[in-house]
């Protein structure tokens, strides 16, 4: 038995699904920026996704050059992030995480809602000029855009890794994490800190946007990659950068190869639960996730 | 759509909602409850067809004053494609005198209200999908999945690959892989495809891809390696591209690739880029505006001003063709019961009625400017599916091209089947079988 076993076929689908859970990771990335700085988690990233690649998009569709338009949906989510935080997050200061929640629940529907509002509902294609052709590795074949995908996530993990780590502005960020009444009260401006989270966050959206609409098409269905992204963060940890890119590539892995070896035996299309099945057992056994910060409370 | 022409068509919808509320219908008025879509994950298809639909009823109220005199109203509400929503349009609507039929365009909405068009006897259309033996009319006296159920396409694509192949007995040792969509829309082919595959001797692999459908990495690894000889793509939304982007990814050729009647727009293909370049669907109704009744909804509705599609480029997009289709069959149905009942308004039995007689062949449709736009439809009181042909388009990167003759499904194959499930149904709910005679009484008012 174990003589028949395919292992080429193996490993292009293991190969396949660590490729593929980068992209899971690029869109996790954003949710673990506002949830390091503020605690909360943005149900609304999805829709800020969508939100960035319609507006690229429909810029390009109108003839805007290419670098000129990433440049201008860029000035728009800033403006955009500077807005949700004035009339939002600003209000909200020190209420519970689930208003926040709450908030960026109500918040992504505003997003999408205005996102077809404005660009309308018309469905486009995105070429981002990368060939999505497979390469052949060793008898292996691996797509050229995942490649390039990965290259992309890789390359943001250590720009924010670095970020974080030795900017001040990355230091004032964790420790509005740590304590949002310490931070005020050493005179941290925690209004620009999150206005310039969200924008981060923001940035993330357009590349993670861009990145999926050129392999899904950009259309409603973007703002729905945010489930691909939960389980991530739940198995890597919702405040660790690192924890979304392994995450991100154990859920990949394990929802391939479970589709593949076991999915008939439960009639098949079993990947989008099986990733939170990986979650659920990785939350039952370590809560706060690979990387995650362990919380340690005096009572 | 850009803002301002949203914002305009948000104030008409409410000006429309207004005047659903107040007591209406004029003597000579037939009225089309339209529950919409055109916001929300599947606004592209809901506003080609009810764009489509909308701009059919307009030419027949412009260019003939109605139909006999009798003017065609509706007005719009908007569902997002969900179900509950559909319900609460369906309960807001069905107050308004003088409606025809309702179209729904969603099967999940169509479902929920077969027990309540029933009781209110008024006809639900399933154009081209809804329950497979809502055809056998003595069980689903008012509901009707015209020109196309699903037993039906599965029987139409599984004869294009046949004919691909040089016969229907060339089949026997080839390989199909069906990637269906993982939701009861999808999985509702699976015993046909099985049947069809023992009947003629190939063999058949069916793969679920999750809902939406946005990552299909192994299902396509797994159809490598079982190097079909087609692969049936019935799909949905988001789907479509990705499984046409992805099958290039594999290195699968997508000229062996056939979509369903769900796989075959432009939004499933557009997003796709040049990974769609040969991708081949199956239709009822052939795409382009250089059809007869498409010009002159251009010329004459879009002429006045009164065109519902924003962006022109869409007008003969595959959507768009099936609202047109779809509004000339209920327009000839009511045309039909007109000659029996009067021309007035009608009630929605007498509409079903219509629909019962609605025979156009291909001479009619030629007379109605539709010749190549669909075939013809031939509707009974037992079969409320209407025989429709399809044929088979191929995308080559900017638009679509008829490729194939028009086929008939395997019509004789699929009836005791449809028989079998609708009679189950009807003894699940304690209903009893209509007779030719039954079919006959109407309510008139």
């Amino acid at each position: 038995m174990i003589a028949d076993f395919d292992y080429q076929f193996f490993i292009e689908v293991l190969v396949g699904g660590l490729l593929s859970g980068v992209m899971y990771s690029l869109v996790a990335i954003g949710f673990v920026l506002i949830y390091k700085t503020s605690g909360v988690l943005n149900f609304a990233q999805g829709a800020m996704l969508l939100f960035a690649a319609l507006t690229f998009v429909s810029l390009v569709e109108r003839g805007v050059p290419f670098a000129l338009a990433l440049v201008a949906t860029f000035a728009i989510m800033v403006v955009i992030s500077i807005a949700i935080e004035r009339t939002v997050l600003r209000p909200l200061t020190n209420k519970p995480p689930i208003t926040l929640f709450m908030a960026t629940l109500g918040l992504s529907y505003i997003i999408e809602g205005a996102a077809q509002l404005i660009w309308g509902t018309q469905v486009h294609g995105l070429d981002l000029g990368i060939e999505d052709v497979p390469l052949e590795i060793g008898g292996v074949l691996i797509s050229q855009f995942d490649i390039f995908a990965a290259v992309v996530a890789a390359g943001m993990v250590v720009v924010l890794s670095l970020f974080f780590r030795y900017t001040r502005i990355g230091l004032a960020f964790r420790a509005v994490a740590d304590d949002q009444f310490a931070a005020l009260a050493v005179g941290l401006r925690l209004p620009l800190i999150w206005a310039t989270v969200w924008a981060a966050a923001g940035l993330v959206a357009l590349v993670a946007g861009l990145l999926w609409g050129a392999r899904l098409g950009v259309q409603f269905s973007l703002s729905l990659v945010v489930l691909k992204a939960l389980p991530v963060l739940v198995l890597g940890g919702f405040d660790s950068i690192l924890g979304a890119i392994a995450g991100g590539l154990l859920i990949g892995a394990s929802e391939k190869l479970a589709e593949v070896y076991i999915g008939d035996y439960f009639g098949g299309g079993i990947e989008s639960w099986f990733a939170y099945v990986v979650a659920l057992v990785f939350l039952l056994i370590r809560p706060s996730g690979l990387f995650g910060q362990k919380l340690v409370e005096r009572v | 759509m850009t803002f301002l022409s949203t914002l305009k068509a948000a104030a008409l919808s409410a000006a429309m909602i207004v005047s659903v509320a107040l007591p209406s219908a004029h003597a000579d008025e037939q009225y089309f409850p339209l529950q919409s879509y055109r916001v929300g994950p599947y606004a592209a298809g809901g506003t080609g067809f009810f764009g489509g639909f909308i701009d059919y009823l307009n030419l027949i109220n412009i260019r003939d004053g109605g139909v006999n005199g009798v003017k065609l109203t509706w007005d719009e509400c908007e569902t997002q494609y969900e179900v509950e929503r559909g319900v609460e349009c369906y309960e807001r609507q069905k107050s308004h005198a003088g409606a025809a039929a309702w179209n729904p365009l969603s099967v999940g909405i169509a479902y929920a209200m077969i027990d309540r068009i029933a009781a209110d006897k008024v006809p639900l259309i399933t154009v081209n999908h809804g329950r497979t033996d809502s055809t056998d009319g003595r069980v689903f006296p008012y509901v009707f999945p015209l020109l196309l159920n699903p037993y039906s396409e599965t029987s139409g694509i599984v004869n294009y690959i046949a004919s691909k192949e040089g016969g229907i007995d060339k089949l026997k040792g080839k390989k199909i892989v069906v990637l269906y969509h993982g939701s009861p829309y999808g999985k509702e082919t699976i015993p046909i495809y099985e049947l069809l595959a023992q009947k003629y001797g190939f063999a058949v692999q069916q793969i679920e891809v999750p809902h939406p459908g946005n990552e299909q990495q192994s299902q396509w690894l797994t159809i490598r390696r079982a190097k079909p000889d087609f692969v049936v793509l019935r799909g949905w939304g988001v789907m479509n591209p990705v499984a046409l982007k992805t099958a290039v990814k594999v290195g699968y050729p997508v000229d062996h690739i056939v979509g369903n009647v769900w796989s075959n727009s432009e939004e499933d293909v557009i997003p796709a880029g040049d990974a769609a370049k040969g991708y081949t669907a199956i239709t009822t109704q052939a795409s382009g505006n250089s059809y007869p009744v498409v010009k002159e909804i251009v010329k004459t509705v879009y002429g006045a001003g009164k065109g519902n599609l924003e962006d022109k480029s869409r007008i003969g997009s595959v959507y768009h063709n099936l609202g047109i289709v779809n509004g000339i069959l209920n327009v000839e149905a009511i045309r039909v019961a007109q000659e029996k009942f009067g021309h007035r308004t009608l009630t929605g039995d007498e509409v079903r009625w219509g629909f019962e007689h609605l025979k156009l062949d291909p001479a009619k449709v030629e007379a109605l400017g539709a010749k190549d736009l669909f075939h013809s439809i031939n509707v009974s009181w037992d079969n409320h599916e209407g025989e429709g042909y399809v044929t088979f388009q191929q995308w080559d990167g900017k638009k679509w091209n008829v490729v194939s003759d028009w086929i008939a499904p395997d019509w004789a194959l699929l009836r005791p089947i449809i028989e079998k499930s609708a009679e189950a149904y009807a003894a699940e709910k304690g209903i009893k079988l209509r007779t030719a005679d039954d079919a006959n009484a109407v309510t008139t008012n």
